[in-house]
């Protein structure tokens, strides 16, 4: 029983470093622009066909090939996506999650038709083959890969230039713009980066189980629920929820039923939204209080 | 340099403007003024590009503007100080003026500058924004616009809410900028501030130019009655 319990931990750390990988993504284009991109799940299946392409020519070595060249690979989808269809949609929010579903379900069978059906397998290296304890490798460098990030982000979001500018537009578009603010190049780059985290994480699920065309459709609902829960627009509240999302996803499995599991997952959440509303963390300026 | 001819604008379906035409000299202070909703907010937010317009021209330094996004015209020289104190609230006070900065592409030096003419924000620059009084808000959200070095700078109500004290510098501050030789487009409602900067007025009713005149005209029984004072 204790072992059991013990052996959840490490399942439910990593469900919850891939849950915030995803959510970190959405915390860019949902919490702070106020884009339902339903269509983010697929950039997390096209970084991992991205690693499971990169197979042939970097062989097990591929996790570590592919997490650049799927930041980008997602990242352009979502510049894409960006620049073609959802920036006609700013501030209709109804109307983006439609269009960003249909576009869900397209890129699913423009994998199916590229890759077929049945699900593929990226073959883990060698050396992410072991454990610490109860702690496998690969799920331990799940977890690096996804504190990396976070540090990255807060880096980029508050020591650089165009983090800085993100995060003007972010709180204020209006004001950035009068404020000689791109916006529009602004989204763009917010785009890029939240679709490149997506992709990211579709290599860090290659290592935790197999890929298919389907694959960002299992996580992208507890995603969205990590970022509501966490506060829009909120990277420790992301990190937070994400955490708890995971070992409670992980715990209620081990003690029910996965089916049974989702329903307390999202029975808490709706639980915790009647006591707060806006989520773990909020915004709170003079102004705005 | 600010030339406004028959501009008409709104919100959807709803027009508010109504041919409005008006102009700023090189360095003069012109203050738009007129009762709660008869469209001085709309008129600037569509000199900014932030509303689109729908008939008419602005041009800013004989370019033809009207159809250029909010930041290529700050990129210009007009500098916006919108309505009801206005920051980055999660951004500390130096990153708000930091961010605008970059954007610009203006020297470091303006930074200084900015900070030079409200000297109350120098002890608060790691502050975050949205943890100022209003009134220091304010102030930074006029130093914001100093930073991108305007040749042209418009002003929404600037000491709307704000304490007295600070109202007395904001005011000082105006004026020193207009004799810097800075052109000001200032929307005001507090009739003796406009009176004593101003270098002409236009009164604004329903979305219409009724009144325009120099600031000794403002004594008038007319101009008086439009603004209900």
């Amino acid at each position: 029983m204790v072992e059991g319990f013990l052996n959840q931990l490490p399942i439910g750390l990593s469900i919850g470093a891939v849950l915030l990988l995803i959510a970190l993504g959405l915390t860019f284009t949902f919490g702070q622009m106020g884009v339902i991109n339903m269509a983010h799940g697929e950039f997390i299946m096209a970084g991992a066909y991205t690693a499971f392409l990169l197979q042939d020519f970097a062989g097990r070595s591929a996790v570590l090939v592919a997490l650049p060249v799927a930041f980008v690979v997602a990242g352009l989808m979502g510049l894409l996506l960006e620049r073609l269809a959802i920036r006609h949609f700013y501030g209709r929010p109804l109307d983006t999650l439609l269009l960003t579903w249909g576009v869900s379900l397209v890129l699913q069978q423009v994998a199916r038709d590229l890759f077929g059906a049945p699900n593929v397998q990226v073959l883990s290296p060698t050396w992410l083959q072991g454990a610490i304890g109860p702690m496998p490798y690969n799920r331990l460098f799940i977890l690096a890969l996804a504190v990396g990030s976070v540090v990255a982000i807060w880096l980029y979001m508050n020591r650089s230039a165009q983090g800085r500018r993100m995060q003007a537009v972010m709180q204020n578009r209006q004001l950035a713009a009068t404020s000689g603010i791109n916006t529009g190049r602004v989204d763009q780059r917010t785009f890029f980066i939240g679709s490149g985290l997506a992709g990211i994480a579709g290599v860090a699920l290659t290592l935790i189980g197999p890929v298919g065309p389907t694959l960002g459709t299992y996580y992208i609902v507890d995603a969205f629920l990590v970022v509501v829960a966490g506060g829009l627009g909120q990277l420790r509240g992301a990190v937070i929820a994400a955490a708890a999302l995971g070992l409670l996803n992980s715990y209620a499995e081990f003690w029910t039923n996965a089916s049974l599991a989702k329903v307390i997952v999202f029975a808490a959440i709706i639980a915790f939204l009647q006591f707060r509303p806006q989520g773990l963390f909020v915004l709170r300026s003079r102004a705005l209080t | 340099m600010l030339s406004v001819d028959r501009l008409e604008s709104g919100y959807g379906r709803a027009r508010v403007l109504f041919g409005v035409s008006l102009e700023v000299a090189p360095g003069q202070l012109v203050c738009v003024m007129g009762r709660n909703g008869v469209g001085k907010t709309t008129l600037l937010n569509t000199l900014m590009g932030v509303l689109p317009t729908t008939a008419g021209t602005v041009t800013f330094a004989d370019r033809d503007i009207t159809k250029l996004k909010p930041h290529e015209r700050v990129r210009l020289g007009l500098g916006y100080v919108p309505q009801g104190h206005e920051t980055f609230p999660q951004l500390t006070v130096h990153a708000n003026l930091q961010v605008t900065l970059d954007a610009s592409g203006n020297p470091p030096s303006a930074l200084d500058e900015a900070l030079d003419v409200f000297p109350r924000l120098k002890p608060l620059l790691k502050r975050r924004a949205g943890f100022l009084s209003g009134g220091q808000q304010q102030q930074l959200a006029i130093a914001r616009a100093l930073v991108t070095q305007p040749k042209l700078l418009i002003l929404d109500e600037p000491t709307e809410g704000i304490q007295p004290s600070i109202i007395i510098e904001i005011e000082e501050a105006i004026e020193q900028l207009h004799a810097s030789g800075i052109a000001i487009l200032l929307v005001e409602q507090y009739l003796d501030l406009a009176m004593r900067l101003a270098d002409r007025y236009v009164i604004l009713d329903a979305g219409r130019v009724v009144h325009a005149g120099t600031a000794a005209d403002l004594q008038g029984e007319e101009a008086r009655r439009l603004l209900a004072v």
